[in-house]
């Protein structure tokens, strides 16, 4: 039997080559953030950009269907906007705002997790009685709550999302700082006369680490579904810069005139790349968590 | 049991008495609700007075406390677009979106209980790993999507199914509901099992983690060494201790399938309180806002209550105290 | 001589894993007579527990049982087919496990977990099986039997609720018992009075038991015979008196001198055996237990020794073994 060490010898290795589902999502991720980075310079159009769309272009099916026009891969919307332009810029938007979300959900949701479960006392009870509360809400309902006051943005819609994401890293970070706050090293500290501070938080996040990683892949999905779903219900993104679900929206309104793709589309991609990052998620979560090996 | 029963109603207080203070916050920070009923050409005269009549122009505190008191009476403002009570509205609706999600915890618990037993059961089956795609697929599906699919296939291109309303309703108890007619019930299935899908798919998800999750137990084991069959060890043994943990969490799904109804009624048209929420929103309706979150807070509590009140039922460990 | 009630020949029970193969019982052999208390002692890891396992067909992937024979009453168990192995769990052989917190259901009646074992493998109807319920829990030391059927086992005290496994594990008079660990878990007041419990129900129901433990003192008090196993095999076996007397293997010996003791002790620290169990993945490719042995030769590092007969029924698999007869230091007992 032979010693293995390095990435790429080792059994997280082993088994995510070995796992279709894990492999699946990386290409759909992949493929996805290469899109939203390097799209723009392929798309035969800047949807946003009025000047360039022409109504004579409007309401083409897409190319494999009659009348379908090799321009429009995807077919075009009442406006004669290119659909796949706009996935590729809606699917930005989408990654866009979901990513920026789940960093600043973890960054706050860490950093209060440790205040609470460092100092304890009432604001450690204020801030888990609100996370409490806010877990016994649908996270979707507080966020339109948000919305519906504040009304639409990239910034509200950000803030929206936020607040309703820090609260699960902010629960498995605390839990992990009760953990260690029992050991013997933060007496010895303490009786040194040191404060065991900075001593927690270097244990404490190495040993969240894996657990945050796990929350965070998964919270990408349902951050983007979220916004796909306020955009849908027209508290989202602004309609100038619209996400994957706005599109949606837009093609169901002249659905019942027949322009299925613009509203089947969007959505076919919306599904495609949270599925992937759930795929990823799943895996990784399974890899985490040796039980349930 | 009893000083158990006061406890939770305090709790309850407490939860609701917070969530009027955001509501009642954050709904006062934002937008001027002067705006919304004075006529557009109205003189600043007009507008002046019209603040007054509100009581817009006393300290916050004191719009709290006419706000706290008005709710405690079941006075919830007048919408501003229907000039009727805020909270008549949505009580008028509530039916239409309680028959909605009962049919879709229906639908899931149906499908959910024997997919999930079976995946935790036989994970290494290929009918388990098709189930376990499916729901992870399922839980990746945007359901707005998922509606307007159903309305193209089954309404619009196969006219198999209506794809707006609520159809025809007949009255039980004096509720109009409309599962008690063939009509109403054809115009409920779609939108019920498109608001299904993701708790169905999360469901699933979760029966099988509890079920592997029990059956590594050592208490399976043991009975393993009794002899105990394989299929009483999986019914007899391991199915009620993995639903218990499922109990909570299912509390949690009805209050999340009632949020996401605003989202399956807006696109089934179906006229339920969450539409009304959506609708509201858009019109800049805030007294039914208010309202709608109110309600809609204090039905997640009581579930959260009966969850409780369920969960001791089964669970022996489990003290009132 | 007495009954011949279990041969285990050459059993192996390896574990297939990422990092290699796990040879958690490797060419285990033994035998037990009707009526005969067994020890077997190691420390853990050694593949007591997954022995006990593979006895009852027990083992989950990614473990399998690679090879071996396990003859109990003149049948080999491992040739049973699934459905045959589950009649003979409970009813032939039955298991006590270590941890009584964890062994019973939760949110089943003792009574009903008992009930269970009655239903499955006697034909009483359910009053009968009722009143055997009773006896059974006064049997094992429970007061107020009848009504702490009702109840659930949160609400049994840890000793209580092994005195309830073990009234399951007698239930359908089994005649052979293995017990896993079965005080390990308990409060060291309780363990001494669980063994006795068993000892004198084992003598009473006519069973043979399989007691395994990392505690050599509790096999010296109670068993007629001990197996000592190091990393998948049994290094040394033979009656408890005399192996405790005079121990071949050095493993035993190092066993024995760390057992402290509470009347003249002039060491002034407990021995202990020097360095580690090795890793499974990486057994030495001689004896096992080579690097930590004070008697090793140049042999032990290349050869792996074979099991062999020494004076009377004991045998060692040792290339060094201790000179017969030689006591094992100051140990008085």
């Amino acid at each position: 039997m032979t010693k293995k060490d390095g990435f790429f010898q080792s059994e997280f290795f082993h088994n995510f080559v070995r796992s279709p589902g894990a492999m699946a999502g990386l290409v759909v991720v992949l493929f996805f953030l290469l899109m939203a980075v390097f799209g723009p310079l392929f798309t035969p159009q800047n949807p946003y950009d009025i000047g360039t769309l022409d109504l004579m272009d409007a309401y083409k099916p897409p190319v494999w269907m009659e009348g379908g026009d090799p321009a429009f891969v995807l077919g075009t919307d009442e406006q004669g906007r290119d659909m796949l332009s706009a996935i590729v810029y809606g699917s930005r938007i989408s990654l866009f705002i979901s990513m920026i979300v789940v960093v600043l959900s973890c960054i706050f949701g860490t950093v209060l997790g440790l205040t609470a479960g460092y100092f304890g006392g009432r604001l450690d009870s204020f801030l888990m009685r609100i996370v409490d509360i806010q877990l016994s809400f649908p996270a979707m309902l507080v966020a339109l709550f948000i919305m519906a006051a504040f009304g639409r943005g990239f910034g509200k819609l950000v803030a929206a999302l936020t607040i309703v994401g820090w609260v699960l890293y902010a629960r498995t970070v605390r839990s992990s700082v009760l953990v260690e706050k029992k050991k013997e090293y933060v007496d010895a500290a303490r009786l040194i006369g040191l404060s065991p501070f900075p001593i927690i938080v270097r244990h404490v996040l190495p040993n969240v680490l894996t657990p945050l990683i796990v929350i965070a892949t998964i919270q990408v999905g349902t951050v983007i579904l979220t916004e796909a779903t306020l955009s849908y219900l027209g508290v989202g993104v602004p309609v100038t810069r619209p996400s994957l679900g706005l599109l949606v929206k837009n093609g169901y309104d002249v659905l019942f005139s027949g322009l299925w793709w613009s509203s089947v589309f969007p959505g076919m991609f919306i599904m495609l790349l949270v599925f992937g990052i759930n795929l990823l998620g799943d895996f990784l979560r399974d890899e985490f968590n040796p039980r349930l090996k | 049991m009893l000083k158990y029963l006061v406890k939770r109603f305090f709790q309850t207080a407490v939860v609701l008495f917070v969530v009027s203070v955001i509501v009642f916050c954050v709904m006062s920070f934002t937008g001027d609700p002067v705006l919304m009923i004075v006529p557009p050409n109205a003189t600043d005269a007009q507008i002046a007075e019209a603040r007054i009549a509100l009581g817009l122009d006393q300290p916050l505190w004191v719009q709290y406390k006419v706000f706290l008191f008005n709710l405690l009476k079941g006075d919830l403002g007048i919408s501003y677009i229907f000039k009727r009570p805020a909270l008549t509205l949505i009580v008028e609706r509530m039916p239409a979106t309680l028959e909605l999600v009962f049919l879709s915890v229906l639908i899931s618990v149906a499908v959910a209980l024997p997919c999930g037993v079976f995946a935790g059961a036989w994970p290494n089956n290929p009918i388990s790993r098709a189930i376990m795609g499916g729901s992870l697929l399922g839980i990746s599906l945007p359901s707005f999507w998922v509606g307007i699919l159903m309305i193209f296939y089954f309404a619009v291109e196969k006219g198999l199914l209506p794809s707006s309303g609520r159809g025809t309703t007949d009255t039980l108890f004096g509720i109009p509901f409309a599962f008690l007619t063939r009509d109403g019930f054809r115009h409920l299935i779609l939108p019920a099992v498109t608001l299904a899908l993701g708790t169905l798919a999360m469901l699933i998800r979760l029966i099988r983690a509890q079920i592997m999750e029990v059956l590594r137990q050592d208490f399976i084991k043991f009975a393993r060494a009794k002899g105990v069959s394989w299929k009483s060890l999986l019914f007899g043994h391991a199915l009620k201790n993995a639903l218990v943990p499922v109990v909570t969490v299912f509390g949690m799904q009805i209050g999340s399938l009632i949020a996401f109804a605003t989202v399956t009624e807006t696109i089934f048209a179906w006229p339920g309180m969450g539409k009304l929420l959506v609708d509201s929103i858009n019109t800049s309706d805030r007294p039914v806002i208010v309202a709608y979150l109110m309600i809609v807070a204090a039905m997640f509590v009581f579930i959260n209550f009966i969850v409780d009140i369920v969960y001791t039922l089964i669970d022996p460990r489990i003290d009132l105290r | 001589m007495a009954e011949l009630l279990l041969e285990v020949r050459n059993l192996r029970t390896y574990f297939e894993l990422f990092r290699g193969t796990v040879k958690a019982v490797d060419g285990v052999s033994f035998t037990l007579e009707a009526g005969e208390i067994l020890g077997i002692v190691g420390e853990s890891g050694g593949g007591k527990s997954v022995t006990g396992f593979s006895l009852l067909g027990l083992i989950d992937p990614p473990g399998r049982i690679a090879d071996g024979e396990v003859i109990f009453r003149g049948e080999d168990l491992l040739k049973k087919s699934a459905e045959e192995m589950r009649r003979i769990r409970g009813k032939e052989i039955s298991m006590i496990f270590q941890d009584p917190m964890t062994s019973l259901n939760p949110l089943q009646t003792v009574g009903r977990q008992l009930d269970e074992m009655l239903a499955l493998h006697t034909s009483l109807s359910a009053s009968q099986r009722r009143n055997r319920a009773v006896e059974l829990l006064t049997e094992v030391g429970i007061p107020n039997p009848a009504d702490r059927l009702e109840n659930y086992p949160h609400q049994f005290s840890g000793g209580m609720r092994q005195r309830v496994v073990i009234a399951i594990a007698l239930a359908a008079n089994p005649g052979l018992i293995i017990a896993d660990e079965p005080t390990t878990a308990l409060d060291v007041t309780v363990q001494a009075q669980i063994l006795t419990l068993m000892e004198n129900l084992v003598k009473k129901f006519g069973s043979s038991l399989i007691l395994i433990t990392h505690d050599l003192a509790v096999v010296s008090e109670m068993t007629h015979r001990v197996a000592v196993m190091y990393c998948g095999r049994i290094v040394e076996e033979g009656p408890t008196k005399e192996l405790i007397r005079a121990p071949y293997h050095p493993y035993t010996m190092g066993l024995l001198e760390s057992i402290p003791r509470m009347a003249g002790t002039r060491l002034p620290r407990l021995p202990q055996i020097p360095g580690m169990v090795p890793s499974l993945f990486d057994l030495p490719r001689g004896c096992s237990f080579e690097p930590r042995c004070p008697r090793a030769t140049a042999r032990c590092r290349e050869e792996i020794p074979e099991m062999r007969r020494m004076t009377g029924n004991r045998r060692t698999a040792c290339h060094n073994p201790q000179t017969a007869g030689k006591e094992a230091a100051d140990y008085d007992r």
